[in-house]
């Protein structure tokens, strides 16, 4: 299989527009909370100056979401247009979250900020404030049931698999929602934006005291930031995606893979810290590993042994075996739906049915697969370690520098001193790193699901649609060169507001005059005459 | 109540949700695309098209989820419908998809710097927005009609052949692509005299008068051709109402006119077609008796029975395949499992009233016209 085939691509695709949709979705996440919190201070203490922080970064919070809203259409429309065979396959369970998140919070959030921007001389101060309380409510709900869908798409609890439809069917929808490895990402993602959003305003809080401009202003968000940002990056770190770890056999392939785990270790494994993994030896280099730290972090025990890369590997083939079984009594009862035995034959071993689908990768007939076959497609079942076990070292090691800073910055902000020159500094330029954690975590998330759409169920080259080279390159193209210059914009846009900063953003950018030719030349007037103003 | 909740009545009901669904989103975004369309025909200058874009600079947002809950619900109780019309109209969707983009980024981004050649490019942007996603979401229905050149094999995955962007461009596509957007355009105008005040007003109440009657002219030729261009897709033999959902355990034939055979079987649903007209006309009528509430309504009735007679004319068909009918899906063979359709019926049951409920008190706290005067006292807060 080249990497230009349409189901590759299709990948890339869908790599690149969620890792783009992902830039935005965190600072959405964290801002809205934010600001529901200023506004709050706002009602109770009536000062102004904390609704023109409430509105200010409110407008920054507005570029921000419309990118967001425009990225995610997309996310959802891919699932049919690129992963056709994945639609029909999980539809019955995959689209049941999405569509409540539609139901419940999309309409809820997106409904609400409009009022949130255009409400203000409409709605009383409570209500307004309600107002921005269910956008930051909405937000983070539609947050819960995305990830709903994508915790299922790691360990894919409640669902069978039908025979007369050819697809998996959902057996309890309590299952699907309380799904361990869903709550524990939904903790860990929403708690990594509302970082984001700690840092965004931290950041930009700290650039205008190194400027000495809007005193006030950003001592005010840079209080609420740090306290708000110490108590996520404990969360983010305390609450880690790895809790979902141990639950099902490949989540359990994925932690051995982040970690280069290649042989099972007694009980507690040791956490390494620093090696070079070798994918074909199986085995690392210059490893510096910690006694016990990641039985500990992963298991929350002392006597729970964590399986190696090599031992997995093995169950895999296993799997394999038994799902050629059932693979096997599929195809006779689809030769005659009557086959009572090949009914209860496959119901037996549906779960392995997915592991059976692996060989499909190499021959059309998995039941004609050989001895070396049906090992090779075992192997298959192992991400390529060394990118996941450095995405995720630099991840938790920014996660821990991340506690770090903002416990320095709630320490000066009880002192109510925040002037020290090195600190805002390192504030100021600390402002990519929550983007970066979280687009790491998120590659290590899904890069590290791989050979599966479905854990154990679906792997990914089966899973696509019956598109052309030609098709998805377009669409490809296309999609890298629109969402770059929207990205361009969007930061272009972003800076200038921040430059403008709060007293000036809050006013409109030209004064309109009514005749059509002068509201022309007085707005490029205006422009130039704002560039000396934004550039002081 | 047992009865109610069995398989085929879950699938009927879902039937019936699919449509509110379209509807919903024809009505409520249908005018955020009618006014970004228009822009070019109602505002001329800088403040008027200010006054156009913030009559629904506070709503469009929430409209929109419309489209991503229809999308959204047809993945939970269609996938199959879902994965054969996304894969199969992939470069349509694509440019809906781009232009849809346009929107959000364009309605934020446009006052944003105050030079004439930005704003420029994110008006034409808006109104590509617009245009495009109205013509082609009616392309598509005019396709769907045709039947589509899909196949299903024995795993159920779904093969095309042909059906590229040039092919959903044929005559009869087009002509259900300008039904749909006269409808939506004229909607738009009827949303724009009912929200405005000025030139932008006196111009989409212009608009009406052209709009509203092209769209039922085109919808009647529309109606013609099927009944005398194309043809029906009917299911023969035996059919199983509550079997799995498996489209190749069925038997499918062509009939020429076999789209109204419906009408037929069942002379109710031409309340449909004759809402359709009706709707339109009467917001035309309403438009000139200068009661633009009324108009709004009967403009909304319209679009509803015009999106329910292409939904009664296939029923019970939803996407038929123009190459092999049996892999054509059905009501009865593409939905998802019974307990999934109840499952999200529960839910639907709890959240869409609330929805409405909500949207209805925002749209109130809304209430009133935009008109130049504000665009200049509320600058700042403002598209």
């Amino acid at each position: 299989m080249s990497d230009l085939d349409p189901m590759s691509l299709s990948r890339l695709q869908f790599g690149m527009t969620a890792l783009y949709h992902f830039l935005f979705v965190p600072l959405t996440l964290g801002l809205s909370f934010l600001l529901a919190i200023m506004e709050s201070v706002y009602v109770m203490t009536g000062r102004a100056i904390w609704r023109d922080m409430t509105r200010f970064w409110g407008k920054l919070f507005g570029i921000n979401f419309a990118m967001g809203v425009a990225t995610g259409i997309t996310m959802e429309f891919q699932f049919g247009t690129n992963w056709a065979y994945y639609s029909h396959y999980v539809g019955d369970i995959f689209g049941a979250p999405l569509a409540i998140e539609g139901l419940m919070a999309f309409f809820l959030e997106s409904s609400f900020v409009g009022l949130f921007f255009f409400g203000w001389n409409r709605l009383s101060k409570l209500g307004h404030l309600t107002v921005t309380w269910l956008v930051a409510i909405g937000s983070n709900l539609s947050a819960l049931w995305i990830l709903i869908a994508n915790g299922w798409m790691q360990n894919p609890v409640g669902a069978v698999f039908n025979p007369d439809t050819m697809r998996m069917e959902l057996a309890s929808f309590w299952e699907l929602m309380f799904n361990p490895v869903a709550q524990a990402k939904f903790v860990h993602t929403v708690s990594a934006g509302y970082v984001t959003g700690s840092m965004f305003v931290l950041s930009v809080s700290a650039w205008y005291l190194l400027r000495g401009r809007h005193r006030a202003f950003a001592t005010r968000s840079m209080i609420v930031a740090s306290a708000f940002g110490l108590a996520s990056a404990l969360s983010v770190v305390v609450l880690g995606d790895e809790s979902g770890y141990g639950v099902s056999e490949h989540q359990k392939v994925k932690m051995a893979a982040i970690e280069a785990m290649w042989e099972t270790e007694p009980a507690p494994a040791g956490f390494t810290v620093f090696a070079i993994p070798d994918q074909q030896a199986r085995e690392n280099h210059a490893a510096v590993t910690i006694p016990w730290a990641l039985g500990l972090i992963a298991t929350r025990s002392t006597d729970i042994e964590l399986p190696g890369l090599n031992d997995l590997v093995k169950r895999a083939e296993v799997r394999i075996r038994n799902g050629l079984v059932a693979y096997d009594a599929l195809e006779r009862l689809r030769a005659d739906r009557g086959n009572a035995e090949a009914r209860a034959t496959l119901a037996a071993q549906a779960g392995d049915l997915g592991h059976a689908l692996l060989l499909k990768r190499y021959v059309d007939d998995p039941r004609t697969a050989d001895d070396a076959t049906i090992a090779r497609a075992a192997r298959d079942i192992v991400p390529s370690v060394p990118p996941l076990f450095w995405s995720f070292r630099v991840m938790v090691a920014l996660g821990f520098f991340f506690i770090g800073l903002f416990a320095v910055a709630f320490w000066r902000s009880c002192r109510r001193d925040f002037d020290h020159p090195l600190f805002l500094r390192i504030c100021l330029w600390s402002l990519p790193l929550p983007w970066l954690a979280a687009e790491l975590g998120w590659f290590v998330a899904e890069y590290g699901r791989q050979p599966w759409a479905i854990d154990g169920v679906l792997p990914t080259f089966l899973a696509s649609s019956a598109l052309s080279v030609a098709q998805v390159l377009f669409t490809l193209a296309g999609f890298v060169l629109f969402y770059s210059s929207l990205l361009v914009v969007d930061v272009i846009l972003m800076r200038k507001y921040i430059r403008i900063g709060p007293a000036d953003a809050l006013r409109p950018p030209s004064a309109p005059t009514s005749t059509p030719s002068a509201t022309a030349t007085s707005a490029a007037a205006s422009a130039r005459t704002r560039q000396p103003a934004s550039a002081a | 109540m047992e009865s109610l909740l069995d398989y085929e009545s879950l699938r009927l009901i879902w039937w019936l949700f699919l449509g509110v669904l379209l509807i919903g989103f024809a009505v409520m975004d249908g005018f955020d695309l009618g006014v970004a369309a228009l822009l070019p025909v109602v505002a001329r200058d800088d403040v008027e098209r200010r006054v156009a874009i913030n009559s629904i600079g506070p709503v469009w947002d929430g409209n929109q989820v419309w489209l991503i809950l229809g999308a959204g619900a047809i993945f939970a109780a269609w996938p199959a419908i879902y994965a054969a019309a996304f894969s199969g109209f992939y470069i349509a969707l694509f440019l809906v998809l781009v232009t849809l983009i346009l929107r959000p980024v364009g309605f934020e981004f446009r006052n944003k710097i105050a030079d004439p050649r930005w704003r420029g490019f994110w008006d034409a942007a808006l109104t590509a927005g617009g245009v495009v996603p109205a013509l082609v979401f009616g392309v598509a229905f005019g396709n769907l009609l045709q039947g589509v050149p899909f196949r299903i094999d024995g795993d159920l995955r779904v093969l095309y052949e042909g059906g590229g962007l040039l092919e959903l461009l044929n005559p009869f596509g087009l002509l259900a692509g300008l039904v749909s957007l006269a409808m939506l355009t004229t909607h738009g105008a009827v949303y724009l005299a009912l929200k405005t005040e000025g030139r932008v007003r006196e111009r989409a109440t212009a608009f009406i008068g052209i709009g509203a009657p092209v769209t039922v002219l085109l919808f009647l030729l529309a109606g013609l051709w099927v009944a005398f261009g194309l043809s029906g897709y009917a299911l023969v033999g035996e059919v199983a109402t509550g079997g799995p959902s498996n489209p190749l355990f069925k038997q499918v034939e062509l009939r020429p006119g076999g789209w109204l055979a419906n009408y037929a079987a069942h002379p109710w649903m031409i309340a449909a077609p004759v809402l359709g007209v009706l709707g339109a006309t009467g917001a035309w009528l309403a438009t000139r008796a200068e009661r633009p509430g009324t108009a709004f309504v009967l403009s909304a009735s319209g679009i509803a029975g015009i999106v329910a007679t292409a939904g009664v004319s296939m029923f019970p068909m939803l996407m038929p395949s123009s190459i092999d009918p049996v892999s054509s899906l059905t009501v009865w063979d593409a939905s998802s499992s019974h307990r999934t359709l109840l499952v999200m019926l529960v839910a639907t049951l709890i959240f869409l009233p609330i929805i409405v409920i909500y949207t209805g008190v925002i749209f109130r706290v809304l209430r009133g016209r935009v008109g130049p005067a504000d665009i200049q006292s509320q600058s700042a807060n403002l598209y």
